[in-house]
């Protein structure tokens, strides 16, 4: 197995499904000549040509409208946002064309498109570009949310998107570009709606996606040293959520704290509370927790930052309180 | 005039015209519900447009004001009004209203409800039919109001920037919903804008089919032959209000009457009159009439979506 960045990961999967279908066509801000602000497309440009590796000026609602065009015509297009803070921009283009077009035209438009890029928070971006968007967009119907946290989760879920059927937004963060994993050298695909233990353990679960899976991963292995074995569950897609998984590990932990870096009201992890407790609740022996970003917008001087975000330190605590510890 | 096209365009507007009355009076019988705009007066724009284009490899799409596109594309009389009922064998199978009608094997792709998200949606089918070297051209129809809003802007740039073959026709009907042209826009012929981009931009008389198609058939041209965008602004009118809900207070009755004057099918209806073809028309408004009856009929009679197939579409399922 080779050991790559996440960064690599994405542009492998891009450049596989582009070999394979000439369909697939990628597009956003500095996608081409750049290689991607984030050099997730180092090279596509070469090898793929400016028809199908398409340099776009900044204007989200205008691209991302465009793809969905292209999408009704028979092409796979990967929308970039190059952070999910400017698909604010194209949120209109997300939800009220690709996520409807499919019902509202009682089933005869296809809309096979892929909006990709960071979401969350990096480090000191400050309040406009540390947004964390999954939830706008989970609560959509009509489309998938994926947000993985392996350079293996991100290349198998990715080509699934591509070849998927139905407009999917994709995030990846910007602070684990560069975080390395093992990915087979032959091609995978990892299904949507299935979610991965990425640790075994009986005594709680935690539940996150993204970049928050390595924050639980190390909130665990603390726990460790107060003798509690934490399991760690990453749900990978929002939506199709694999509810089993989740409920499988609740019940056999019977405790579950979520790390999420939304805000708590009306969020994802919110959501996932209310799921767990009204269909685990004769397995719970307390209340499920949430771990969330401050109510504020991100300050930027990082010793605020760091606060609002969820820490180690606030994870351990939610873990004690529902071991009542 | 082709004597054999005035009859073909005089049918067709007439179709939608008396479609769209029909749909009034379903809705002031309650049978219909959210809203309903009308097309009542704009019949020549949607018709001279598609008789310039060749739906074989040509592209449609449109706003909320879309039966007459439908219609003009040869959608079904009975599915635009099962649409309408909210039935089953609608053109959208009941999933869309009156504001969203497709139909996919007509190249008809809606239908669309946000002001201006159309244009770049347009762009994107325009991107991909020249990928594809299909030789074929998408026509977006828009209102004056969108002129305002940025992804029109977002959309036509990018048509020029890639050189797409697109033409964007502008249904100048001098009002936003209450608010007039004068008060949206400093200048009366909008396919102005099309210089800042730059593509090209021509004007049309919205009131005469025949105008409308050869302004269209150039565009078209422009854009098969040479990937270029245009824009065109095509003055025209809407006799009714803005929807169904609107008492029409901002324009005065002088006004509307004197744009009836030149109302487009009453000028096909006259030449054909006059030329000696008075049972043409006849004929035509009698064959019309049967479709418009017969589609109401078995439209009403049709049956509702099953309620368990309420979340069906949502996705598209394997
Ligand atoms: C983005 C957006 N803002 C507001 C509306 C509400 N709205 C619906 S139609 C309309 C007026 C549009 O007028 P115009 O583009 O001239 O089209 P017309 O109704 O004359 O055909 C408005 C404001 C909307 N649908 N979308
Ligand atoms: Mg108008």
């Amino acid at each position: 197995m080779a050991v790559i960045q996440i960064r690599e990961a994405i542009r492998d999967a891009i450049a596989e499904e582009m070999r394979k279908d000439d369909s697939v066509i990628l597009l956003g801000e500095e996608v081409g000549e750049y290689d991607g602000a984030y050099k997730c497309s180092r090279g596509l440009l070469k090898e793929f040509g400016p028809h199908r590796v398409i340099d776009t000026p900044i204007c989200e609602n205008g691209f991302a409208g465009l793809g969905i065009g292209m999408a009704f015509l028979g092409l796979r297009p990967i929308v970039e946002f190059m952070t999910f803070n400017f698909s604010l921009i194209a949120i209109d283009q997300i939800i009220n064309t690709a996520a409807k077009a499919r019902l509202m035209s009682g089933g005869q438009l296809k809309c096979p498109i892929v909006f990709r890029g960071a979401g969350g928070a990096a480090k000191q971006l400050a309040a406009q570009h540390s947004n964390s968007f999954e939830h706008f967009y989970s609560y959509t119907p009509g489309l998938f949310v994926v947000a993985p946290s392996t350079p293996y989760d991100m290349k198998g879920l990715l080509k699934t998107c591509i070849r998927d059927d139905n407009p999917i937004c994709f995030f990846e963060s910007e602070l684990t570009y560069s975080l390395k994993g093992e990915v087979p050298e032959t091609e995978y695909y990892i299904p949507l709606g299935v979610g991965d233990i990425k640790k075994e353990g009986k005594d709680v679960t935690l539940i996150s996606w993204s970049k928050n899976v390595h924050l639980a991963l190390r909130v665990a292995e603390e726990l460790q040293k107060d003798n509690i074995d934490a399991e760690v569950v990453d749900i990978r897609t929002l939506k199709p959520l694999d509810t089993q998984l989740i409920y499988d590990s609740v019940r056999k932990t019977n405790r579950c704290v979520v790390i999420q870096e939304q805000h708590e009201i009306a969020s994802f992890g919110s959501y996932l509370a209310f799921i767990i407790q009204r269909d685990c609740f004769d397995y719970l022996d307390a209340p499920v927790e949430v771990v969330s970003s401050l109510e504020v917008p991100m300050p930027y001087s990082f010793v605020l930052e760091e606060y609002v975000f969820p820490s180690v330190e606030r994870c351990k605590e939610a873990v004690y309180k529902v071991c009542y510890l | 005039m082709n004597i054999e096209e005035v009859k073909k365009y005089y049918g067709e507007m007439l179709r939608i015209r008396r479609f769209e009355e029909e749909a009034a009076r379903l809705y002031t019988e309650r049978k219909i519900g959210g809203f309903l705009h009308l097309y009542i007066g704009q019949e020549a724009v949607a018709v001279g447009a598609v008789a310039a284009i060749d739906l074989k490899k040509d592209y449609v799409i449109s706003a909320y004001r879309c039966h007459g596109h439908y219609l003009a594309c040869g959608g079904s009389v009975r599915a635009g009004f099962a649409e309408l009922l909210g039935k089953e064998t609608g053109c959208a199978k009941g999933r869309g209203g009156s504001m969203h009608f497709y139909d996919v094997n007509l190249h008809y792709y809606g239908g669309w409800g946000i002001v201006g998200a159309h244009v770049p949606v347009a762009a994107g089918m325009a991107y991909a039919l020249k990928y594809r070297n299909s030789g074929g051209v998408v026509i977006c129809f828009i209102g004056d109001g969108a002129v305002n809003i940025g992804p029109f802007f977002e959309g036509m740039s990018l048509a020029a920037l890639w050189g797409l073959p697109l033409v964007v026709i502008i249904e100048n009907n001098y009002y936003a919903m209450g608010t007039p042209l004068h008060k949206t826009a400093p200048v009366e012929d909008l396919s102005i804008r099309a210089l800042g981009f730059p593509v090209a931009r021509d004007t049309a008389d919205g009131f005469d089919v025949f105008a409308v198609k050869e302004v269209v058939a150039r565009a078209v041209e422009r854009a098969r032959s040479k990937n270029q965008t245009t824009l065109i602004d095509v003055k025209c009118y809407r006799y009714r209000g803005h929807s169904m809900a609107d008492p029409g207070t901002y324009r005065t009755k002088e006004e509307i009457e004197e744009k009836k004057r030149n109302d487009c099918i009453l000028k096909l209806e006259r030449y054909l009159d006059m030329n000696g073809y008075g049972d043409v028309i006849e004929e035509i408004k009698s064959k019309i009439e049967n479709e418009i009856q017969q589609g109401l009929q078995e439209a009403l009679n049709d049956p509702f979506p099953a309620v368990e197939t309420a979340e069906k579409f949502a996705y598209v399922e394997d």
